[in-house]
């Protein structure tokens, strides 16, 4: 962490305190979460957009969301969680059940945000209530936790009667849009990325990289691992109900631990506390599929070779290498040097 | 090093390139063409492909003597893994490509998702097997097989008046729509036919390899008939243990049963005197069976099963509303509700029997009974 900081020196002037609070990683990810937005916008308004494309959307956004989250728990708070799709099943059930059930009370415009509201904070709930237990545990042993809750909740969800049980529930209104997405998403970045520049960010990264150093300076190890659980459940519950808003019904088969291990291979492929890699491998995860739809019977076996290319280039040093060569900076130089050396000659 | 490095570019780039040459079929003019939504991946994978292949099947059939109305038919098969999500995917990849007819999805869960869409652009839609009542709960939208809710009922009419047992015990998969929805009215029904249900077995799909807690309890219970509304994997590890467990009290299921036999491979005689209802036996001896089984076998290397018969009349199905709507150009501005109104006119001599349909989409056919017996169904009544 400490070279990056050092990179990250302020400007001078007024936009020097602009700068010191947010860095470089939050004003990219801003970017380009803005810029694929005004994309799609443009594509939708000049009509070029298929309907598989503009269909495309919500889903990527939804991943893009439950990507992020996850990251603060795997790739900030550095613990192993396999449950993140049970947490957005709590908050999908919760929030759909708000929105059926209180159909004649609210308009639309305020029924929908309240549910959004009330899947998260159930989902929170459930984070907490998960999150003490299993503060005591580490890596593989956190992992097989989560994991269990995921089935937990799946099996609770099919024996119960109000949630339609394995029937699932269904008549959900659909007031997902490719806009309401779209804000959700920047509000999730807003607040996880004010989270990691922050004072409790710094905590909860010294928790991952040395715990013991950490508590002996003081930090307080319960209070930062529950709060990054449950943000990062709060948010994985709004998710789900973007998800159940936008398919119109819900069944638990749906949020079994392949989707949680989904969306871990998300935050893997982006890099483990990298915000704006999660952007863009979420958005990669849920468009290749669909791309090689073309590919006919060889579909999965594209989507796995694709897959495990990109976990190979993501390893590699050299394409680091790559990647640091071809970035804008130092593309813009690279051509500036060479066009001076054409002006010489 | 960069030389592999380059050689993982040229893969992708290979990759792309594949895509993209699939990707734009040119449609000859005149082709009509019918989506199929299912799923080819995934643990529901065999219904799909079964669905697929007999679609494909009957669609070469019809295209070799001549098409319908001077069109020909053309199938465009998109996967949907058994997710709703991704098969309203499909549904949009499919609407791009210029669909006209679904036939689809194969299982319930997603056709309860595009039947939303399907209904909202208005175009006929016909599922071969997603059997949930919500599948076709919209005027445009039609189904091949039968729904959960008929199932059980006609299951425990047949068991009251056919067969003479009076306790009845019933394993079933709790996390499962189809097997859940027929044991309901099942219940239902049986309670009024004066039948009694005296254990309830459930079981998920966690837990779907050993029942021998479940068959114990239903052996205590004293029931003289055990009805399994469930899939025939699962039916199969069933009949196995209850064998192994040295039971002979029969079996009674529904329509997932069909496939028991090539799935208990050499050990089909303990699939002796199982009972079910289906609309479909591979081996009936009708013409019309006969030549499809012999022609799927032929093309595919396998027994087709209902799920093949369902999509190979939704096909047909198709073929006829065309025929009665007198559509002759995919392009015909009133085309969906041509198809639409025509649906409820027609009359399709199909391998699961004769059907017809009124406004609710439901099909009016016979359920048909069957004992194995040797290895083979045969017809009950």
């Amino acid at each position: 962490m400490g070279a990056k900081s050092e990179k990250n020196k302020p400007f001078p002037g007024g936009i020097g305190r602009f700068r010191q609070k947010y860095d470089n990683n939050f004003l990219i990810s801003f970017g380009i979460m803005i810029a694929i937005f005004l994309f799609c916008f443009l594509m939708i308004a000049t009509g070029n957009a298929t309907r598989h494309f503009k269909s495309l959307l919500v889903p990527a956004g939804i991943n893009i969301i439950l990507a992020i989250s996850l990251n603060l728990v795997v790739g900030i708070l550095g613990e192993l969680s396999l449950g993140h799709a049970g947490f957005m099943s709590v908050g999908a059930y919760a929030g759909c059940l708000f929105s059926i059930y209180t159909q004649e009370l609210f308009p639309i415009g305020v029924r929908f945000p309240l549910s959004l509201l009330v899947g998260g904070l159930v989902a929170a709930f459930f984070g907490l209530v998960i999150g003490v237990p299993v503060l005591r545990l580490k890596g593989d042993y956190l992992a097989i936790v989560t994991l269990a809750f995921g089935e937990i909740i799946r099996s609770v969800i099919i024996n119960l009667d109000f949630t339609g049980g394995a029937a699932g529930l269904k008549n959900i209104e659909k007031h997902t849009t490719y806009t309401s997405v779209f804000i959700i998403i920047l509000i999730t970045l807003f607040v996880i990325l004010n989270l990691i520049n922050s004072r409790h960010g710094r905590a909860i990264m010294a928790i991952r990289d040395n715990r013991i150093a950490a508590e002996s300076l003081g930090v307080n190890i319960t209070y930062f691992k529950l709060l990054s659980f449950i943000l990062a459940a709060f948010f994985a519950g709004i998710a789900g109900v973007l998800y159940g808003h936008n398919i119109g019904s819900l069944t638990a088969a749906q949020f079994d631990y392949n989707r949680s291990i989904e969306i871990l291979v998300m935050v893997v492929l982006g890099g483990m506390g990298n915000i704006k890699g999660s952007i863009i491998s979420a958005i990669l995860i849920t468009i290749i599929p669909e791309m090689l739809r073309g590919a006919d019977k060889y579909r999965m076996l594209f989507y796995s070779i694709i897959l495990i290319i990109m976990m190979l280039l993501n390893a590699s040093p050299r394409f680091a290498e790559f990647k640091r060569k071809i970035r804008i900076k130092n593309l813009a130089s690279a051509l500036k040097s060479k066009s001076r050396q054409k002006e010489e000659v | 090093m960069f030389k592999r490095f380059l050689a993982t570019v040229l893969l992708l780039a290979m990759v792309v390139a594949v895509m993209a040459s699939c990707k734009n079929e040119s449609t000859a003019k005149n082709e009509f063409l019918i989506g199929g939504i299912g799923p080819l991946t995934g643990s529901a994978a065999t219904y799909g492909t079964s669905v697929k292949n007999a679609a494909q099947l009957a669609i070469d059939e019809i295209n070799e003597n001549g098409g319908v109305n001077g069109m020909l038919l053309k199938l465009n098969f998109q996967d949907d893994a058994n997710n709703p999500e991704k098969a309203v995917n499909a549904y949009n990849t499919l609407m791009d490509a210029g669909m006209k007819v679904l036939l689809g999805t194969v299982t319930s869960q997603p056709c309860i998702a595009v039947v939303e869409e399907s209904h909202k652009d208005g175009i006929l839609q016909i599922t071969p097997s997603g059997s949930a009542v919500d599948c076709i709960k919209y005027d445009n939208a039609f189904r091949i097989c039968f729904n959960d809710p008929d199932q059980g009922t006609a299951s425990a009419t047949y068991i009251a008046e056919n067969l003479d047992v009076k306790k009845i015990g019933v394993i079933y998969d709790k996390s499962n729509v189809y097997s859940t929805g027929i044991f309901e009215k099942f219940k239902a029904a049986a309670k009024e036919k004066g039948l009694e249900i005296v254990s309830e077995q459930a079981f998920t799909d966690q837990s779907n390899t050993d029942f021998s807690v479940q068959l114990q309890n239903i052996r205590e219970s004293g029931a003289e008939l055990i009805f399994i509304p469930v899939y025939y994997q699962e039916a199969a590890y069933i009949l196995t243990q209850a064998n192994q467990a040295g039971m002979s009290i029969p079996f009674f299921g529904c329509d997932g049963l069909d496939g028991i036999i090539p799935q208990l491979g050499d050990n089909a005689q303990i699939a002796e005197g199982v009972m079910l209802l289906t609309p479909f036996a591979a081996d009936a001896q009708d013409e019309k069976t006969q030549k499809f089984v012999k022609a799927y076998k032929e093309k595919y290397g396998s027994i087709p099963d209902q799920f093949a018969a369902d999509a190979y009349d939704g096909i047909y199905t198709i073929a006829e509303a065309i025929k009665k709507a007198g559509v002759t150009s995919p392009d015909d501005p009133d085309l969906n509700q041509k198809l639409i109104d025509a649906m409820t006119k027609i009359e399709v001599k199909g391998l699961t029997g004769t059907m017809t349909w009124d406004a609710s989409g439901e099909p009016k056919k016979e359920p048909k009974a069957v004992k194995i017996v040797n290895g083979a169904y045969k017809s009950m009544q």
